[in-house]
């Protein structure tokens, strides 16, 4: 149970309480505080994963969420989730972990055990590997698979909940580390809307893992007297282990909280992790620098890290990351790094400076504690291969581009902790729109001009003084919330002076360590190493772009925060231009990555998408309807009766429609109510016929075309008064319907007197079909006069129904005498369930949508969206009867178009196969021979297909080349690897007169 | 996700609409008269602007009026809102 990295004393973990935890099965033992990663250092394991496509061995390299190797598999079952980094994971009683990308074990893999790995990745190894012939990719695939790739997805469900808030504030800061709380905390003096969200599980940022003072006290007393002010103040939300991963137009962030994913399991009524997306009057990024690896050979061993995240193991976490350290830098910070890892016990062998000439105060400062510094030399090399045993030291020439004196001497270590300098962390900034600016004596970018309403300070500005990121980020709070129209009365709070350190010394810019032989890595996450860089280049590669994308750097899910300056240094030096003019590469949203359970939120399972259900709904439960969703609707499919398959079931609905009497639930038809002393002539340009001499109490059939020709929807409309109309849609265009004529009533013809509303909802609808018809509707209905004389074909009536007002429209979807009896909603089941018993007589029989499909399709009706997709116009579909010559209509003009006249395109067939119980597909391409062996080239294909009891046989209709002049002609239905013939035929199969609707 | 001022409801998400394309195309009084030329250049081509866009939106989720803004398709910045049959403004 001993920890034997851990430090007697110090950091801000509770020694009072030990929590256990696994990993790879091995348990071990942390505190309160810790995360995963800091317990592993804590207990001296030091592999934490295999790399993605070398399966090399690799450490820890950061502390906090820039960690591109220590990504672990958390927890396990439905809560298991891959790729979390150790970093960020805080360590609870009970948590497991597994490593991944190894097999058959961490410690003994495979895969980097043979070397199997290395000659299949080259830079660009996708399309290299895919250029091959495409017959032996699966082959392929399965290797790259096994070999390369991030974690495993669970397979059982998530149990827990994720939720969306949606919020607004007049200041957004990102960031609470010094910078980051001032900001927060001079807004929130204004009486802004302030809210304060830092990816860590505690506030302070930078100050929780260095020792820096403010006034004389221990810099992070002064972060908890802030912290404190602000959970009191009442217009401040303060949001640790919250993640800003997307900065989107006007001001609008989104942001990822992981409510509990510091807890074995979420408490009741606790979402697992909550999405934010804020609207935010003006924005604060305070959202620091990271410390860039250096790269020279063997970069990636274990026991390789970076200086800050060293000092942030010793100092937060209390754990000693090695025994013995080397520290190797281009800048000041490894040297404070260095200090802090003696006191906390740790041997330093040595401080190794890229820069010709050491930092003498900070020089003095080491000298005291006995720690040897090098000038104007590099680590070019790195002994141990599951881990650090000793570092190789050499001169660097002038220039920094070659070793002089030999190859330098060996020092025994069992950490190096190296620094390259600092990126400010401009991700979001960058994702806003702002420009990045070079800067040469950072050796990287900082934040240029702002599009948004947000400012940047702290060391994502380039600025490091502590004193001055205070008082930068004061000024920012302040600004940012007197520009969202709050202003403080009163004086400002007090700015608390940092003790002083020594000044600066400039950075020596040295993107690549020359020297060793071994691999460099510049993006360990995505294992890209400078060598695959200098390859893109030389293969002629020259945006930085197009290299990012050859090469993968930068493309992990850390987003390249530890590699993309480091790649662009090697590109431009491989170009031999500066860095800037290589320019950099776009940075997109999201900055961490965000759970598919977040994004989800609780649209999920039944509350993916509403669902509509018709007054009927519980009837058709009741009775065992099979349901088919329509749109948004949930429709009855069919009835089975007991020991009926769906065929047996569908056949009988047919048959009743057809011999005597069947009834089904049309309420779902959008119905659109159409008002105004200009509605006819609405119509009139709306629809492919003419509306204007339609009388009251008719009805008519329109089709509506898009203006580039093509057929849009269809349905009945009828004439209710001089200016009222009453329209109905398919079932899952009613929306799109009703959008388009406000479209153009609004837009494009405002002098149109004319008012539309949806009243899909207002009635229910039941149809009822077959011989019988008339009969049951007399014995409901007594004050309508119903002889085919008086109520003919195509028009509709007001009056009584099972004693219910009633509009009774007697138009047909089924080729058989007809009654649409709409009545107001709340009245439909009771109308339903007396024509069930009233008609039971005639053995009244429900039918789903699909005896309605079979029905249709044997009089030769056609469905919007099976018969057409989008590029079939009326003419295509032998329909030139609703088409008016006489006046303009949407769509017209492009009707004789010279490619939508063209006799050649593909029109609407009846197809007979020549074995009558074949049922060809949908979907089935149609084609001139009998082999159907590719290449074979389609001229068609199958849009309905079906078996009728009616026929007797099966029959289908397709889109068939120039079929409307194919009528006889035969034609093959391949699909399974055969060819079906199938005789052509007009697209109407029983009653071709249509007699038997008008009866 | 932008914000969008409708005329009548105020300062909305940007789902809450739905953009109508470009702004401005008349359609023509007799497309009879049109050579097929003419007719596709209006049904099919558009400017697809760098800079001030004029186009069309539609407060669908909300009061469900068309009207027309003036957006800068490079910043995304929302530069006017004008009513319907309304001239494009200067920006
Ligand atoms: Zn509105």
């Amino acid at each position: 149970m001993a920890q034997p990295f851990r430090t007697a004393e110090g950091g801000r973990i509770d020694r009072s309480r030990s929590l256990a935890f696994t990993f790879d099965g091995r348990e071990m033992r942390g505190h309160p505080g810790d995360t995963l990663a800091s317990a592993l250092l804590a207990n001296g394991n030091r592999l934490v994963g295999r790399s993605f496509k070398y399966h090399r061995p690799r450490g820890l390299l950061a502390a906090g969420g820039e960690e591109p190797n220590g990504l672990v598999r958390l927890r396990r079952g439905g809560r298991a989730e891959p790729n979390v980094r150790a970093t960020l994971a805080e360590l609870y009683d009970g948590l497991t972990a597994e490593s991944q990308n190894r097999w058959p074990s961490l410690n003994f893999d495979l895969g980097a055990v043979t070397g199997l790995a290395t000659p299949l990745f080259p830079a660009g190894f996708y399309y290299k590997t895919f250029m091959w012939p495409p017959a032996w990719w699966p082959a392929y695939e399965g290797v790259i698979r096994r070999m390369a790739g991030l974690g495993r997805a669970p397979a059982a469900a998530d149990p827990d909940r994720y939720d969306h808030r949606h919020d607004h504030c007049d200041v957004l800061v990102v960031g609470g580390g010094p910078a980051g709380l001032a900001a927060a905390q001079w807004a929130a003096r204004t009486g802004a809307r302030v809210i304060l969200a830092d990816e860590g599980s505690e506030f302070g940022g930078s100050l929780l893992s260095g020792n820096e003072s403010l006034d004389g006290k221990p810099a992070m007393a002064w972060a908890e007297r802030i912290l404190a002010e602000l959970a009191a103040a009442g217009n401040v939300h303060l949001l640790p282990r919250t993640t800003v991963s997307g900065y989107y137009d006007h001001n609008y962030l989104g942001m990822l909280e992981r409510v509990a994913d510091h807890l074995a399991e979420p408490a009741d009524n606790q979402p697992r992790q909550r999405l934010w997306k804020v609207r935010a009057g003006q924005v604060v990024l305070a959202t620091g620098a990271l410390e860039r690896p250096l790269v020279f050979a063997d970069n990636d061993r274990p026991g390789v890290m970076l200086a800050s995240a060293a000092q942030s193991y010793v100092n937060r976490y209390g754990v000693r990351p090695g025994d013995r350290a080397v520290l190797v830098g281009n800048n000041d910070s490894a040297y404070p790094a260095a200090l802090d890892l003696a006191a906390a016990g740790v041997r330093v062998a040595a401080l190794v400076d890229l820069r010709p000439e050491a930092h003498l105060d900070w020089l003095a400062r080491l000298d005291e504690q006995g720690i040897e510094v090098m000038a104007g030399r590099a680590v070019t090399g790195v002994e141990g291969r599951d881990g650090v045993r000793g570092v190789r030291i050499a001169k660097l020439s002038d220039d920094g581009k070659g070793i002089v004196g030999g190859v330098g001497r060996e020092v025994e270590c069992d950490l190096l902790c190296m620094s390259g300098g600092w990126t400010p962390s401009l991700h979001l900034f960058s994702q806003s729109g702002g420009k990045l600016l070079w800067d040469e004596g950072l050796a990287s970018f900082r934040p240029g001009e702002a599009v948004q309403a947000v400012r940047v300070v702290g060391a994502a500005a380039g600025r490091f003084d502590l004193t001055a990121c205070l008082a930068a980020g004061a000024e920012a709070g302040n600004a940012a919330a007197n520009d969202s129209g709050h202003r403080r009365r009163g004086r400002g709070p007090r700015r608390p002076t940092a003790e002083e350190m020594p000044p600066p010394l400039a950075a020596r810019p040295m993107f690549l360590i020359p020297g060793g032989r071994g691999k460099r890595f510049v993006d360990f996450q995505e294992d890209v190493t400078a060598a695959d860089l200098q390859l893109a280049v030389r293969e002629g590669y020259r945006s930085v772009e197009h290299v990012k994308r050859y090469t993968t750097a930068g493309m992990g899910t850390d987003q390249g925060r530890t590699t993309n300056v480091n790649a662009l240094g090697v590109v431009a030096q491989e170009l031999d231009v500066s860095v800037p003019e290589v320019g950099h590469t776009t940075f997109r949203p999201p900055f961490s990555p965000v759970t598919f359970g977040a994004l989800a939120g609780r649209q999920v399972g039944e509350l993916l998408d509403p669902l509509r259900r018709t007054p009927m709904h519980g009837w058709h439960q009741a009775n065992g309807a099979v349901f088919e969703p329509v749109g948004q609707w949930l429709r009855p499919y069919y009835y089975p009766a007991p020991g009926e398959d769906m065929q047996a079931a569908v056949n009988r609905e047919v048959k009743a429609a057809r011999h005597s009497l069947a009834v089904m639930d049309a309420t779902t038809l959008g119905k659109i109510d159409i008002q105004g002393p200009d509605a006819a002539e609405f119509l009139n340009r709306v629809y492919t016929n003419g509306w204007k001499a339609l009388k009251v109490g008719s009805c008519r059939y329109g089709l509506m075309l898009g203006e580039e020709g093509m057929v849009m929807d269809d349905g009945v409309t009828a004439r209710l008064g001089e200016g009222h109309f009453h329209m109905t849609t398919t079932t899952g265009n009613a929306a799109s319907v009703l959008a388009w004529l406000e479209n153009w009533s609004q837009t494009e013809w405002p002098e149109l007197r004319v008012y539309c509303n949806s009243c899909t909802e207002h009635w229910a609808v039941v149809s009822i079909s077959g011989p019988n018809a008339r009969k049951l509707m007399a014995e409901l209905c007594d004050d309508v006069d119903l002889s085919p004389e008086a109520f003919p074909f195509m028009t509709w009536r007001q009056g009584t129904v099972a004693g219910l007002p009633a509009r009774i429209f007697r138009v047909s979807f089924t080729g058989e005498l007809s009654y649409e009896i709409n009545v107001p909603a709340g009245c439909g089941l009771n109308l339903w369930q007396t024509v069930l018993a009233a008609g039971e007589k005639y053995g009244i029989t429900p039918f789903g949508t699909e005896a309605m499909h079979v029905l249709r399709a044997e009089v030769g009706f056609i469905i919007v969206g099976q018969e057409t997709d989008g590029t079939v116009t009326p003419l295509d579909l032998g329909m030139d009867w609703i088409v008016s010559r006489k006046k303009d209509f949407l769509g017209k003009r492009s009707l004789s178009r010279s490619d939508t006249a063209r006799d050649d395109r593909p029109q609407l067939v009846g197809l007979l196969t020549e074995d009558p119980n074949l049922r060809v597909p949908e979907g089935a391409q149609l084609i001139p021979g009998s082999d159907p062996r590719p290449p074979v080239a389609s001229q068609g294909h199958v849009t309905s297909s079906y078996e009728s009891p009616n026929l007797g046989r099966t029959f289908a209709m397709g889109l068939l080349q120039g079929g409307g002049e194919r009528h006889g002609e035969v034609v093959h239905v391949a699909f399974d690897g055969r060819a079906a013939p199938a005789t052509v035929t007009a697209p109407r199969f029983f009653d071709p007169e249509g007699s038997r609707a008008r009866g | 996700m932008l914000l969008i001022d409708c005329p009548w409801c105020g300062p909305r998400d940007e789902v809450e609409f739905s953009c109508g394309g470009e702004a401005h195309i008349v359609r023509p009084p007799e497309p009879a008269n049109l050579s097929d030329a003419e007719w596709g250049d209006y049904v099919f081509m558009r400017q697809n602007r760098k800079g001030v866009h004029y186009e069309r939106w539609c407060h669908g989720h909300g009061c469900g009026r068309w009207f027309n803004v003036a957006r800068d398709t490079v910043s995304h910045q929302v530069l006017a809102v004008y009513a319907m049959g309304e001239a494009p403004p200067e920006v």
